[in-house]
């Protein structure tokens, strides 16, 4: 059996408000093996992106246990154990498209730097655009970027946060489609926080439908499609009965309101 | 320049000159009023003594310009007799100033981003040491500095540095708080150490506020460092250009020594704003 990348017991974590204690993660039980692709979905405020937050130590739970790669979530943070991908590129906007994907190698003090870059930067499809800087790039092309800062110290996790939420149907498909590529390639565990049915199917292996108030997972769906997808595979049968089980999970989440 | 551009700027300075030398007119009558009316009145005889009167009131542009003239390149520029001379003296104290409060508005405001109590204990006391005026605390500072034995150029300094550390410390603390969220949290992800997400995020971050911060600090510097030259009596520097000329009177002398300063000082405005321009080009920013 595979490694335990990601394990949750019982994890809940409220926020104190203004407005009293939000419940933002409740009773979460989780498990991700190595080289799996997860991905979590849910309407806004099901405490999506902040179970992935929590995994990344950027959120600190308040009941339960999490373990990343064995280790408490701060200890995984501090030993550097994943890459994050945030909503945005969150590129620095003085640091030409190399130096941006430097900036983990020059923290970290790691060697190699120029091998590191010039990789990561082919495995985005991004050669030849080294010295420029992020403002003339487009959207798409920014998180790349940021993908490959990610993957640049070469963790096993990649931790990311509805990474092609702000970008158009056709680039996200794209790029849907280069992450599988990548993640084929790189072998990688991948933990993804989306909010489109299609690719959370088109990419998982396993999708976690999460629920708000309090948010908390409410059906966890094994995608049995084979591992190598191209776009089409939307259309089939089998993938469209997975979207729809998904679809079905989230109405249900939701029909206690309105 | 071109011509649309050049056009208003010309308006502004023809109105301002034609005010002045109208205002020459009221001005100076006490002076003139009894030599017009001996040469016979008329309003060519008014004008004319109005605008060349030896002692004026208010002098008219052109004698300023003169006494500009005659004391910066009429001279030799190392004598005492020299604007240029004087606006050294005043300069070098006014650079001094403006580096010791830059660098001290700095570590001031590093101080106060990086450390929760610092904020609490030290902003009140940067806010208030700024509602003290100038002009009562200068001659303590300057009697009490000149008593530890430190060159009177740093004595003369730490006026414009009292003045000028302030809106580099408010400025700066805004533009290192300026890096957003993400990028912060960016920086924890990568387990960055204070010291590494300060010089990789915050400080290159914060160059566009602090480059805003230095263009008011460097004028208002030259400010301090005129009067700090006032309650010692100095005898040379433009502030003891201004003195000298209250005392005698010589009204020429004090807005030839004005108008110097004032162009000394839009030319390090200038000159900030071209470094401003130079670097923020480096760092990408679009044309």
């Amino acid at each position: 059996m595979a490694a335990q990348v990601v394990s949750a017991q019982d994890l809940g974590l409220t926020f104190q408000t203004g407005d009293g204690a939000v419940e933002a993660l409740s009773k979460i039980n989780l498990a991700v093996t190595e080289g799996e692709f997860v991905s979590f979905i849910g309407p806004s405020g099901c405490g999506k992106t902040t179970l992935l937050r929590a995994i990344a130590n950027l959120e600190v739970p308040t009941s339960g246990t999490l373990t990343v790669n064995g280790m408490s979530a701060e200890q995984a943070r501090l030993a550097r154990a994943y890459g994050y991908v945030f909503q945005a590129p969150a590129l620095l906007p003085w640091r030409k498209v190399d130096d941006n994907v430097r900036l983990p190698l020059e923290i970290m003090g790691l060697d190699d730097v120029a091998g590191r870059v010039s990789r990561n930067l082919e495995l985005v499809n991004l050669a030849g655009f080294e010295k420029k800087f992020p403002w003339q790039l487009s959207g798409g092309m920014q998180q790349r970027v940021s993908i490959a800062r990610a993957l640049a110290f070469d963790p096993h996790l990649l931790l990311m946060d509805e990474p092609f939420g702000a970008l158009d149907e056709i680039v996200r498909d794209k790029l849907n489609q280069q992450l599988l590529e990548l993640w084929a390639r790189t072998k990688k565990t991948i933990v993804f926080v989306t909010h489109s049915i299609p690719e959370a199917v088109f990419l998982s292996t396993r999708i976690i439908v999460m629920s708000p108030r309090p948010g908390r997972i409410i059906d966890v769906i094994d995608v049995d499609l084979p591992k190598q997808r191209k776009l089409e595979i939307r259309e089939t049968p089998e993938f469209l009965k997975i979207a729809h089980r998904v679809r079905e999970g989230l109405k249900t989440g939701h029909s206690y309101e309105d | 320049m071109r011509i649309e551009r050049a056009l208003p700027l010309l308006a502004v300075t023809l109105s301002i000159f034609i005010a002045w030398y109208l205002a020459c007119i009221p001005m100076n009558a006490v002076l003139t009023t009894p030599k017009v009316a001996a040469a016979g009145g008329g309003l060519a005889n008014t004008l004319t003594f109005s605008w060349n009167e030896a002692r004026p009131v208010l002098p008219a542009p052109h004698q300023v310009f003169r006494e500009i003239w005659n004391t910066t390149f009429a001279v030799e520029p190392w004598s005492i007799k020299s604007l240029i001379y004087h606006l050294w003296i005043t300069l070098s104290s006014t650079l001094v100033g403006f580096v010791m409060g830059g660098l001290l508005g700095i570590i001031l405001a590093i101080g106060i981003v990086h450390v929760i109590s610092l904020e609490k204990s030290l902003m009140p006391w940067v806010i208030a040491s700024q509602t003290i005026p100038i002009l009562a605390i200068a001659p303590m500072l300057i009697v009490v500095l000149g008593k530890t034995g430190l060159p009177d150029i740093f004595t003369k300094a730490s006026i414009s540095t009292y003045l000028c550390f302030f809106p580099v410390t408010i400025g700066m603390v805004k533009g290192l708080r300026s890096p957003d969220v993400m990028q912060q949290d960016l920086m924890r992800t990568y387990n960055a150490s204070s010291a590494q997400t300060l010089w990789k995020l915050r400080l290159p971050a914060s160059l566009p506020f602090l480059f805003a911060s230095l263009k008011v600090s460097v004028a208002i510097a030259l400010t301090g460092a005129i009067v700090a030259e006032l309650p010692t009596g100095a005898v040379s520097g433009i502030g003891a250009r201004l003195l000298n000329g209250s005392y005698y009177g010589n009204t020429m002398q004090i807005w030839a020594a004005l108008f110097v300063a004032a162009f000394a000082a839009a030319i390090l405005v200038w000159l900030l704003g071209e470094m401003e321009r130079q670097s923020l080009k480096r760092m990408g920013a679009k044309a």
